[in-house]
């Protein structure tokens, strides 16, 4: 015990004697949840409109009221040709174009069917798909809405007469749960804890054994009484202190500063996140015995692990929308099961009796990994 | 300048790079595993939404309601719950995306003439999934509520003619957006992070001093660290270019010598960052840090790559001004999609070769005042 924690103390003193590395453990994740937090958002308002109005009639006009005025299209500048929007697209002053045709006015008061042609610059697939989404309703609405002044000045004539039914419709009542607004925001920032964990708990203790090889230190530890657990126990400690520093920092400013909701329970999240960095601890460690240099070990644990793992874990992007195939490889990812848990406890106010099969799933990658790690780590000693 | 000792040095940096193929292959390899990552596995599509019904009328009208949305691909129905399931539980336990409640007596009240009132419950975690999925089923109950108004002879259909056109990437597919970005993210993280960390190794290890003592300027010394990873970096993107034309059919739509001239100039500004690192951090693992946190982090959230610059707040969107990978994401889309050329782009050229300038000379100015 002694001996363990004399280790713990060393590792610990090293640490802070690169004067800048304890600063950058805490800066690093602030400015990481600062930018994502603010900058992480999907929501699609204000699209940038070039208008092409060949009609210029009061009913066009009303139609163009319609896109501009609810802050949904933003209208950027206008031209007489469809020729002339090229331009506004490329360098990309507009993201879509509204055409309106010669005749729209008359078509509409001679209740005959309108054209109308939106063009989008496709680049940007996500935001020029929801805006086609908000032409597409905007138009509909515009369209019923011509229907039913249509009907309420010309009333049905016979065979249907009076006696005719009304026709019944649908109307479609949203109820969104767990992020009613619909706030990107919620989605992403609760993902910057796995981000900044899988950062100070896997890169860098990775970084700091394999400095120890490359410095020539490991061998003299290796030679002195301390067992081999010792010594990793001893080496990963000060990196788990930090990280559950770490995460106690990021979950009160994502709770204070962007006002996301932590439903469940912080102890909850607290003991979720100890199973997790058991996992990134353990990869770390697994990279460490197999490269020589720290440059490889960084080179390994962002490229190889923590990439792959941020973009195939449904941290960013949902599993749902996946190959079949990197679906079922995502089922190793603990990252996976962490994003899980981690939206389950902020969001839904999720237990530990939906939870567990995500906590099960982290202990058994994590004894799996930790075991691999120490016994190539015990084997790289002797 | 002697350019016999800036190659001398380059020449000393690629062997020493030799001597360690794994980094080596990372710098090459690392693009391919990242395209295919965004090319097969990462994308916005959403499809296959898991919709549960709860339908409490199970009458004809209902059921025709729900082969709509079924016979629209975007849903997947994965259960039909019986009257008085626990939604909330259903939920949770992330079952099921969104949840249709269609109530009892549906078929008698559309037939009476009534508005029937349909529940959509949405799980709103995923926002932007959540969206799409709105959007996708309030176009098709409008589709049916048409349907049934044609039906009863009261109008006809379509009372706009609504044609919708999508330039450059018709079929809205999210890898076009994203791969024109995957290169810009690429070449910094890459060229940031091998110039920091191999400079601060020859710190570490104290063969800066000896360098320092021959009779090389700072200026061949900087060039000549900074020659190879600039070659490298190159031929990343063609590796790039290459995979992306034969495995995603992406084809670059402008002039290349554009898209080669834009790439250099952002990837000079990319290995000035990448020395100014290194002129900061003292050990490899601060190179890292620090190289990664003034990289990765920007090019990936503040430069248009993936969420849209025009949806952040103001004060965010002042400080992307000072993100190269902004400018060259706007450029690198507009010729390898729209097949535009540099001179649609006059203003973000013009930033980025500001941007190289500042902070190449910036880089020199540190590098030379300090004795490393």
């Amino acid at each position: 015990m002694h001996q363990l924690l004399a280790v713990i103390v060393k590792e610990f003193l090293q640490l802070r004697q690169d004067k800048k590395m304890i600063p950058a453990m805490i800066i690093g994740p602030l400015v990481q949840l600062l930018t994502l937090g603010y900058a992480a958002n999907l929501d699609v308002t204000r699209v940038p409109m070039v208008l092409v109005d060949q009609d210029r009639s009061p009913e066009s006009r009303a139609l163009v009221e319609r896109f501009t005025g609810a802050g949904t299209f933003a209208l950027m500048g206008a031209e007489d040709g469809v020729d002339a929007i090229d331009p506004w697209l490329v360098q990309g002053r507009a993201q879509i174009a509204l055409v309106v045709a010669p005749g729209y006015g008359e078509a509409v008061a001679a209740g005959r069917t309108p054209e109308v042609q939106v063009i989008a610059d496709g680049t940007d697939a996500n935001s020029s798909g929801v805006g086609l989404g908000y032409a597409s309703q905007i138009l509909a609405q515009a369209g019923a809405d011509m229907v039913a002044s249509r009907l309420a000045a010309s009333p049905p004539r016979p065979p249907y007469g009076n006696a005719a039914p009304a026709v019944g419709r649908y109307e479609l009542v949203p109820r969104v749960w767990y992020n009613p607004d619909l706030k990107s925001r919620w989605f992403y920032v609760p993902a910057v804890l796995a981000m900044v964990l899988m950062l100070v708990t896997m890169i860098l203790p990775s970084m700091a054994v394999v400095r120890e090889k490359e410095v020539g230190t490991l061998e003299q530890l290796s030679v002195t009484p301390l067992r081999p657990w010792q010594l990793i126990l001893g080496k990963l400690t000060p990196f788990l202190v930090v990280g559950m520093l770490d995460m106690l920092l990021v979950t009160a400013l994502v709770t204070g500063l962007f006002h996301v909701p932590l439903r469940g329970s912080l102890l909850l999240l607290t003991f979720l996140t100890v199973l997790f960095l058991l996992t990134t601890l353990g990869l770390g460690l697994l990279v460490s015995t197999l490269v020589r240099t720290q440059q490889q070990a960084m080179g390994i644990c962002v490229f190889g692990l923590m990439v792959p793992m941020i973009y195939l874990s449904g941290l960013i992007f949902p599993v749902e929308n996946m190959p079949r195939g990197f679906q079922i490889a995502s089922n190793v990812i603990p990252v996976r099961y962490y994003a899980i848990i981690l939206r389950g406890i902020f969001l839904k106010g999720s237990g530990i009796d939906v939870l567990w099969p995500e906590a099960l799933s982290l202990v058994a990658i994590g004894v799996t990994v930790l075991t691999m790690a120490s016994l190539r780590f015990r084997k790289s000693l002797e | 300048m002697s350019p016999k000792k800036i190659a001398a040095v380059a020449w000393k940096e690629l062997r020493q790079a030799s001597r360690d193929p794994l980094s080596l292959g990372m710098l090459l390899g690392v693009p391919f595993m990242m395209l295919l990552l965004y090319g097969y596995a990462v994308n916005f599509d959403v499809r296959h939404i898991a919709l549960a019904v709860q339908d409490n009328d199970r009458g004809a009208a209902s059921r025709e309601l729900v082969a709509s949305f079924v016979n629209s691909t975007y849903f997947d129905l994965v259960a039909d719950l019986p009257a008085g399931a626990d939604l909330r539980r259903f939920t949770e336990r992330r079952q099921a995306q969104a949840i249709l409640v269609i109530p009892e007596e549906t078929g008698r009240d559309l037939a009476a003439g009534e508005t029937v009132q349909l529940q959509l419950i949405l799980d709103g975690v995923d926002s932007n999934t959540a969206t799409t999925v709105l959007g996708y089923a309030s176009a098709l109950v409008a589709a049916a509520n048409t349907q049934r108004l044609a039906a009863g002879g009261r109008v006809q259909v379509a009372p706009i003619d609504f044609e919708p056109r999508v330039w450059y990437n018709p079929e809205l597919k999210s890898t076009r957006f994203l791969v024109p970005g995957l290169i810009g993210f690429i070449l910094m993280l890459t060229a940031v992070l091998s110039t920091a960390i191999s400079v601060v190794r020859e710190k570490e290890r104290g063969t800066m001093e000896q360098l320092r003592v021959t009779s090389l300027k700072p200026g061949e010394l900087i060039l000549g660290k900074t020659l190879p990873y600039l070659g490298i970096s190159l031929i990343a993107t063609v590796l790039i270019l290459a995979a992306a034309r034969v495995l995603f059919h992406i084809a670059v739509a402008g002039p290349y010598l554009h898209l080669f001239a834009a790439t250099l100039v952002y990837l000079i500004g990319a290995l000035g960052l990448g020395l100014l690192v290194s002129s900061v951090a003292d050990t490899q693992a601060m190179a890292f840090q620090a190289g990664a946190l003034v990289s990765m982090l920007p090019a990936i959230f503040l430069s248009g790559f993936i969420f849209p610059i025009r949806s952040m707040p103001r004060a965010l969107q002042i400080v992307t001004y000072a993100v190269p990978a902004r400018y060259f994401n706007v450029v690198l889309r507009g010729v390898i999609l729209k097949g535009a050329g540099l001179e649609s782009y006059p203003r973000d050229m013009a930033f980025l070769v500001l941007y190289a300038l500042a902070v190449m000379a910036l880089s020199y100015a540190r590098l030379a005042r300090k004795e490393v």
